[in-house]
């Protein structure tokens, strides 16, 4: 999602303050939280007791009809981000090699990348119906932006030797785009499907809690419509879990291979 | 990203490439109109683009657009408005505090990862069905990038700078105030541009959820009285409007960056 740039890293105090500085900023989230649970001061369930919330997540984790919608839901971002992420690799291609096409078209995608992708939905309703389809093609209108550009910047930063390495031993455009151009820009390839990732999720998610009968989503809403917080919470807290470590998965697999290079 | 600048600069020649961009849309819209026209694509499911253009009136005159604009335009003002001061306080205190950066920063990082807009339900329960459900959904998804380019810009300030307020003897609040701050208030720009972003996608995708509020409710409005070709309109101007933002943000961002 966002470029937030590289964390630095401060030489300053030592491991284990900081260790107990995070566990004494959580047990304090935990505290005000309960206590405000606690204290009637909101309409009753808006912030339930930390212990319904664990009971409503082990009672989640504990089901299967969880386990089915949570498939439904990662099966539309797989199938989002194959078409919207492979879709956006080739025309990232396409305008990084091209100079005319790049500055004929990729002023547009810069411009709709970050516009609210949402506000398409009752189009694509209209174009593939009620079900997943319009999830995945929700999801895929999202992921196709950020791949396209991160690609497309990528392969203009591509070592100038490389390309005239490729040139000189008379490399065909398919051997130049799997022996050079995919290669020597794999991290913006990984950054861009990170990214995508993101947008995905977001895009099928949202499309759910909007029109659906199955689903994640379709349970989140489900849940606020009638009024079970606890188990509001319990899905809110599993999902941002899951999307921070397939994030950080991503992130890894980009490290990884730098780790190995050297 | 790349600049849209970078884009547009280019060689003899220069006014080509764009030409046939936008002809080539230009041309994808004509065609899309045949089509329809012929009856090759459904004009229930597609509108003809000559019809979306003419319900542009439609939505201006009967649907109050501009009020809407207003109402979406003052969410985004307030939810930027908090964001700016919350992150930057929140960012200034973590340089301020290693301790508290060490602590937190990955987290702060994560969470600008971490799919916020799906809290909207939990907002809309608290504030109930109210703008103020979608400035909060603004604020919170603005927030990261804000803290985490406030930390960068002030971590970044060069040490000539710093040693320059060291030899007026400046004190702490003067030295936060006449050096480090002016130094980092281009990067923080960066964050606050990022943040406003979030807030309005964020906000206009709530608005569109919850039907209630400004320029997202019109569209699931229209969609939901089978107005075609006015909710392609719709979606259109909403287009328009982000982008005529992202670009006014972009050129705000130049200007506030020194010239070197």
């Amino acid at each position: 999602m966002a470029k937030t740039g590289r964390l630095r890293q401060t030489a300053a105090p030592r491991i284990g303050q900081v260790t107990l500085l995070r566990l004494a900023v959580i047990l304090g989230v935990l505290a005000v939280w309960e206590f405000l649970a606690h204290s009637g001061w909101l309409y009753r369930d808006v912030v339930p007791s930390l212990l319904s919330i664990a009971r409503a997540l082990a009672g989640l984790l504990g089901s299967s009809e969880f386990y089915f919608n949570l498939g439904v839901t990662a099966a539309e971002i797989a199938a989002a981000l194959a078409i919207g992420g492979l879709s956006g690799l080739v025309v990232g291609i396409l305008l990084g090699a091209n100079r005319f096409l790049s500055r004929a078209f990729e002023i547009y995608l810069y411009y709709l990348g970050p516009t609210p992708k949402i506000i398409f939905f009752p189009v694509l309703i209209m174009w593939f119906g009620v079900g997943p389809e319009s999830k995945v093609a929700l999801g895929t209108l999202s992921c196709f932006f950020p791949v396209a550009l991160s690609v497309a910047a990528g392969m203009r930063q591509i070592d100038k030797v490389l390309i005239r390495v490729g040139a000189s031993f008379r490399a065909s455009a398919l051997q130049m785009v799997l022996k050079i151009y995919l290669p020597a820009m794999r991290h913006p390839i990984i950054n861009g499907f990170r990214l995508g990732f993101g947008f995905a999720l977001i895009g099928a998610l949202l499309a759910e809690t909007k029109l659906s009968n199955k689903g994640v989503g379709f349970l989140i809403i489900n849940a606020y419509s009638t009024f079970d917080m606890p188990r509001m919470y319990a899905m809110l807290i599993v999902l941002f879990v899951l999307a921070i470590g397939a994030n950080a998965l991503i992130g890894r697999l980009g490290a990884l291979d730098r780790i190995k290079r050297l | 990203m790349i600049g849209a600048a970078a884009l547009r600069r280019s060689s003899p020649g220069r006014f080509i490439a764009p030409a046939v961009g936008f002809a080539a849309i230009a041309g994808a819209f004509a065609l899309g109109e045949v089509l329809v026209q012929i009856g090759v694509i459904d004009r229930y499911i597609v509108p003809p683009p000559s019809e979306v253009i003419a319900s542009f009136y439609r939505i201006v005159a009967e649907e109050r657009v501009f009020t809407r604009f207003l109402y979406t335009a003052g969410e985004c003002l307030i939810a930027g408005v908090l964001l700016t001061l919350f992150g930057i306080a929140g960012g200034v205190l973590m340089h301020r505090f290693k301790l508290l950066q060490q602590a937190i920063e990955t987290w702060v990082a994560a969470l600008a990862a971490a799919p916020l807009v799906l809290m909207y339900p939990l907002f809309l329960v608290i504030f109930g069905r109210s703008m103020w459900t979608m400035v909060i959904m603004g604020f919170v998804s603005g927030l990261p990038p804000v803290i985490l380019k406030t930390i960068e810009g002030i971590a970044a300030t060069r040490e000539v700078l710093i040693n320059v307020g060291r030899s007026f003897k400046l004190s702490a609040s003067q030295q936060f105030w006449k050096i480090l701050f002016p130094a980092a208030l281009p990067t923080i720009f960066v964050g606050v541009r990022l943040g406003l972003i979030f807030a309005l996608i964020n906000i206009v995708g709530t608005e569109f959820l919850i039907n209630f509020g400004g320029l997202g409710h019109l569209i699931a409005d229209l969609a939901e009285r089978y107005d075609l070709a006015g909710t392609y309109a719709a979606i259109c101007f909403v287009i328009l409007v982000s982008i005529l933002f992202f670009i006014a943000l972009e050129k705000a961002e130049r200007w506030l960056r020194p010239a070197d």
